[in-house]
């Protein structure tokens, strides 16, 4: 039977409902503590198993107020109770979706979970990894289980030779664009291709961050040894050239709305702040990308830039980026998700104007339900942070 | 059952909306009410009527929770992502998917709900929806994932 990668990876055909055994859950401080009420409600006192969870404070860290410090307090008695090794405090902290592969913890043909929904960012490293809720989660460390609907795949294949400004984000903006916010519900969404089998790591995670957005259960990337057979059967294939693709900006808001920079220059945006960071766009090259447009140059807007993971910020520091950053008059946090869901760190006012790297604009997402997100790459980001508004004219 | 409905006519309704990040400090249902739906327009009803693709977005079943915590009973959408779906059948919170749902239905409107024989009525029309697998179906009768472990 020839299947996809998915279908190997679950153990199943497409369509069948499976239960199947965890390998890694992935948690942090807003989605774990209600799971840990859970389990405590039901009198579970000991979770299926500590070497298969991972545990990374990052949404509010570091604590935004008493509910979220109480969050994490929480959150490190249980880790301190269940004996879980790898929990990741503040000081080797970062966002999840970027520390957990740096940890080297996502090996291919692993089934991961986690209570975010972002989780779909490890499909990158060929394993199938999808996000889940509070009770699944609750479900998943007392059992070690979860059942599982076997997905139908789409095939993304990528060809073309990209223009050196079009990177990772603007391809999964055009593909969001093309599809739409639905587009992938309850799918696989599968990229291959040249430009794929070309692309760096870091850009790959960055591609199956965004599935979700189109409502996708996963995103998986082939390697070697984990692929989709020589005629599998897709649901749908989409081949896309993308030698002509400009970067891409969505505007409000939706992800979908996509439109390429070129349109968006006309538009003649104006910004109020500028957001390089989250996990989508908050690794290493990321802000390699970022810092090249910042150097010797000042911003228009206020800028903020938030390394993923402690490592990243480190780097950044012995590459000296972060001098290159604060010398633009921008400013740099220790890693949090930050301002990418309005939490803390560079929350919008109403009628604010943010282009921001990372994944949703919904209404209100960054703050004040009247203020509006646009989404974009570092490149862009940086671009249009030295002028004030969205534009790549300075390059 | 019986109820009034709270039309909203969108798609999309994502849980950044339903419930914003800000307020995830907490998962106690009725603080959480507080702050629900709060760009769009108030809840009045008991069932939520919505259009394609309903909690779309972010993983967090504080989106359930705050539901919960507002009264409502239940959504009826033309579709609904797949976590926010999940979390819902494992809170035990009744979710209906109906893509023929009339899209000129108001808000205050009567609904009757027969979930036996999979219908529900508004203003005299009968619509269909689609019965739950088995699987599921015993997860919302027990009223929620963790009580069938």
């Amino acid at each position: 039977m020839k299947r996809t990668i998915t279908e190997k990876l679950l153990r199943g055909k497409a369509g069948q409902l499976v239960e199947r055994e965890i390998d890694l859950i992935v948690c942090h401080e807003v989605t774990t503590p209600p799971a840990i009420k859970m389990l405590k409600k039901k009198g579970i006192k000991k979770v299926w198993n500590p070497e298969k969870i991972v545990v990374c404070p990052d949404h509010f860290v570091p604590s935004k107020d008493i509910e979220t410090a109480q969050l994490v307090k929480e959150l490190e008695d249980w880790v301190r109770k269940q004996k879980i090794k790898k929990y990741f405090r503040l000081g080797e902290h970062g966002i999840c979706h970027a520390l957990v592969p740096e940890k080297g913890l996502i090996k291919a043909g692993m089934i991961v979970v986690g209570a975010d929904s972002h989780t779909c960012t490890y499909g990158a490293l060929s394993c199938f990894a999808t996000g889940i809720g509070s009770t699944e989660a609750a479900y998943v460390l007392a059992k070690g289980k979860l059942w599982f609907q076997v997905p139908e795949t789409i095939r993304f294949n990528i060809k073309g030779h990209l223009r050196k400004e079009v990177t990772a984000k603007d391809i999964i903006l055009a593909i969001l664009k093309k599809i739409g916010v639905d587009g992938a519900h309850y799918k696989a969404m599968e990229f291959g291709g040249e430009v794929i089998e070309k692309m760096e790591e870091e850009g790959k995670l960055t591609i199956c961050n965004m599935v979700v957005e189109a409502g996708a259960k996963n995103g998986v990337i082939e390697n070697k040894e984990w692929f989709s057979d020589r005629d599998c059967h897709y649901q749908k294939i989409y081949n896309f050239n993308f030698s002509h693709l400009e970067p891409m900006v969505a505007y409000p808001y939706l992800p979908s709305n996509g439109v390429p920079i070129s349109k968006a220059e006309k538009d003649n945006i104006k910004l109020d702040q500028v957001f390089i960071g989250s996990c989508t766009n908050g690794r290493y090259s990321d802000l390699k990308i970022a810092a090249e447009i910042l150097k010797g140059r000042k911003v228009k807007c206020r800028t903020i830039i938030i390394p993923a993971t402690t490592e990243i910020y480190k780097k950044c520091l012995r590459e000296r980026l972060i001098e290159i950053f604060i010398n633009a008059d921008c400013v740099v946090s220790t890693p949090s998700c930050g301002p990418c869901l309005g939490g803390h760190l560079g929350v919008l006012a109403r009628g604010e104007r943010c282009l921001s790297t990372s994944n949703r604009n919904f209404v209100g997402r960054m703050g004040h339900p009247q203020s509006e997100v646009y989404l974009a790459s570092p490149l862009i980001a940086a671009a249009s942070a030295v002028a004030g508004k969205i534009s790549m004219k300075i390059l | 059952m019986k109820g009034r409905i709270q039309v909203y006519k969108r798609d999309h309704i994502n849980t950044d909306e339903i419930i914003p990040a800000r307020y995830l400090n907490c998962n106690d249902e009725k603080k959480l009410a507080k702050h629900i739906m709060e760009g769009l327009e108030a809840i009045k009803g008991d069932f939520i009527i919505a259009g394609w693709n309903f909690g779309c977005g972010s993983s967090r079943e504080h989106a359930i929770w705050a539901l919960r915590g507002a009264g409502v009973r239940g959504v009826i959408a033309k579709s609904f992502s797949r976590i926010f779906y999940r979390n819902a059948i494992n809170n035990g919170f009744l979710v209906l998917n109906c893509p023929e749902i009339d899209d000129n239905l108001k808000t205050g409107e009567e609904i009757e709900i027969n979930l036996k024989k999979g219908y529900f009525t508004i203003k005299g029309k009968r619509y269909h929806f689609s019965p739950f697998p088995p699987f599921l179906k015993k997860i919302l009768d027990k009223g929620g994932l963790l009580n069938t472990l």
